[in-house]
């Protein structure tokens, strides 16, 4: 390289190492508000701010959907697998949505540390694979996706 | 003589416009037909022989479209800011046609990633669009290829295009890592990378093959379209030189 040249490359070099940084650091501070929801650990340890609609993300609970008689209210629980919260939506559900399948759900907290929720989408996961092979997973107990939801 | 001689050798060679010329039309017709086999190949598998999803069902097949337009957007990306790199320190000309040839192609899959995901998104996920940081990132990455052809459009003097244009790429390549691990980052509603995991794959393999093969057509046909474009765009800028006037003539 020529001098002129490899004055060039220091200085594309410190550009790109610089913004790097830069863009690093502003992502870090940003860090809580680029995630999409809070857990249902740090929404039982109040982590969430009060009197705001939030979005709260995670696995529906085995056996804990109820619906509620002539309505189109659904009664849910949350789990991270360490703490559950409660959930009350009245709506339409993803086709997705099912017990021990991953949600993401946007609405307030009330008072009785109810989440209602007037959105419900469905988090899928990365798991592709045909019905044979879910069918046979299940039947060897495998836990490959954490899914044993009813059929 | 070495090795590295060699390689200083074939960089050079690749750098002449008339050289390049050459071998990209003769490349053309190889690439046109591999893509054509591989692409037909992903398609017919995919469509017909992979078996349907044990959640989605059929709706999973749009991976096949999707999957490799992403990738490929990001790698278009990539080959835009190395390129450009390479034009701001040596000045070679056809690192500049290189970049520039691929934006717009580079855009349309960007476009394509967004759109298919979004039709997906609708039945499986319950929404169009959710700002999460997989879905914000890749929408940012359209709006650089837009940025990068507007900026270069603007500036009629080539080489002052050539270098804003460079500077703008590598500038926004900090957002393809920040595309690619936003999911591992930050929660998000999208979901995790499935094929990355070189060590086991969380999809099947008959479901795999199809989406590998259409993800090397996808590569293929962006071959093509740069060697089309590149061709193209050195005709234009070498008009005054003497091999575009023998090539006319001779013709």
């Amino acid at each position: 390289m020529t001098p002129k040249q490899k004055q060039r490359f220091i200085l594309v070099s410190l550009l790109v190492v610089g913004l790097s940084t830069g863009i690093g650091l502003v992502l870090m501070a940003l860090n809580e508000n680029i995630n999409l929801f809070f857990t249902p650990s740090q929404v039982v340890a109040g982590e969430v701010p009060d009197n705001q609609r939030f979005r709260i993300g995670g696995m529906v609970t085995l056996d804990s959907v109820e619906k509620l008689d002539g309505e189109l209210t659904v009664l849910f629980k949350l789990n991270d697998s360490v703490k559950e919260v409660q959930l009350k939506y009245a709506g339409i559900l993803p086709d997705l949505f099912r017990e021990g399948q991953g949600i993401v759900a946007e609405g307030k907290l009330n008072e009785e540390g109810v989440f209602i929720a007037d959105q419900v989408l469905a988090k899928h996961d990365e798991n592709y694979m045909p019905p044979e092979v879910e069918h046979a997973l299940k039947v060897s107990g495998g836990d490959y996706h954490n899914n044993e939801a009813k059929e | 003589m070495s090795v590295k001689d060699k390689v200083w050798l074939w960089f050079h060679r690749m750098a002449s416009p008339a050289y390049f010329y050459n071998l990209a039309g003769q490349l053309l017709p190889w690439s046109i037909v591999a893509t054509t086999t591989l692409m037909l190949i992903g398609l017919i598998g995919g469509l017909v022989f992979a078996p349907a999803d044990y959640q989605q069902g059929d709706g999973f097949r749009i991976i096949y479209v999707h999957v490799p337009s992403a990738w490929m957007s990001m790698f278009v990306y990539m080959v835009m800011a190395v390129n450009s790199a390479i034009f701001l320190i040596w000045h070679i000309k056809l690192s500049d046609i290189v970049a520039r040839s691929s934006a717009v192609i580079g855009a349309s899959f960007t476009f394509l990633a967004l759109i298919t995901g979004s039709i997906w998104g609708k039945p499986m996920w319950g929404t169009w669009w959710v700002w999460d940081a997989r879905l914000t990132s890749e929408l940012l990455l359209l709006f650089l290829y837009l940025g990068y052809i507007g900026l270069r459009s603007a500036i009629d003097d080539r080489r002052v295009a050539g270098k804003a244009g460079s500077i703008l790429a590598l500038v926004g390549a900090i957002n393809i890592p920040i595309i690619h691990y936003s999911v591992v980052w930050w929660n998000t509603l999208h979901q995790s990378a499935s094929v990355s995991k070189f060590d086991n794959p969380s999809i099947e393999l008959n479901m795999l093959i199809p989406l590998l093969s259409m993800a090397l057509a996808f590569k293929l046909f962006y071959l093509c379209i740069l060697l089309i474009n590149s061709r193209s765009e050195l005709l234009e800028q070498e008009k005054r030189s003497q091999w575009v006037k023998e090539l006319v003539t001779s013709s």
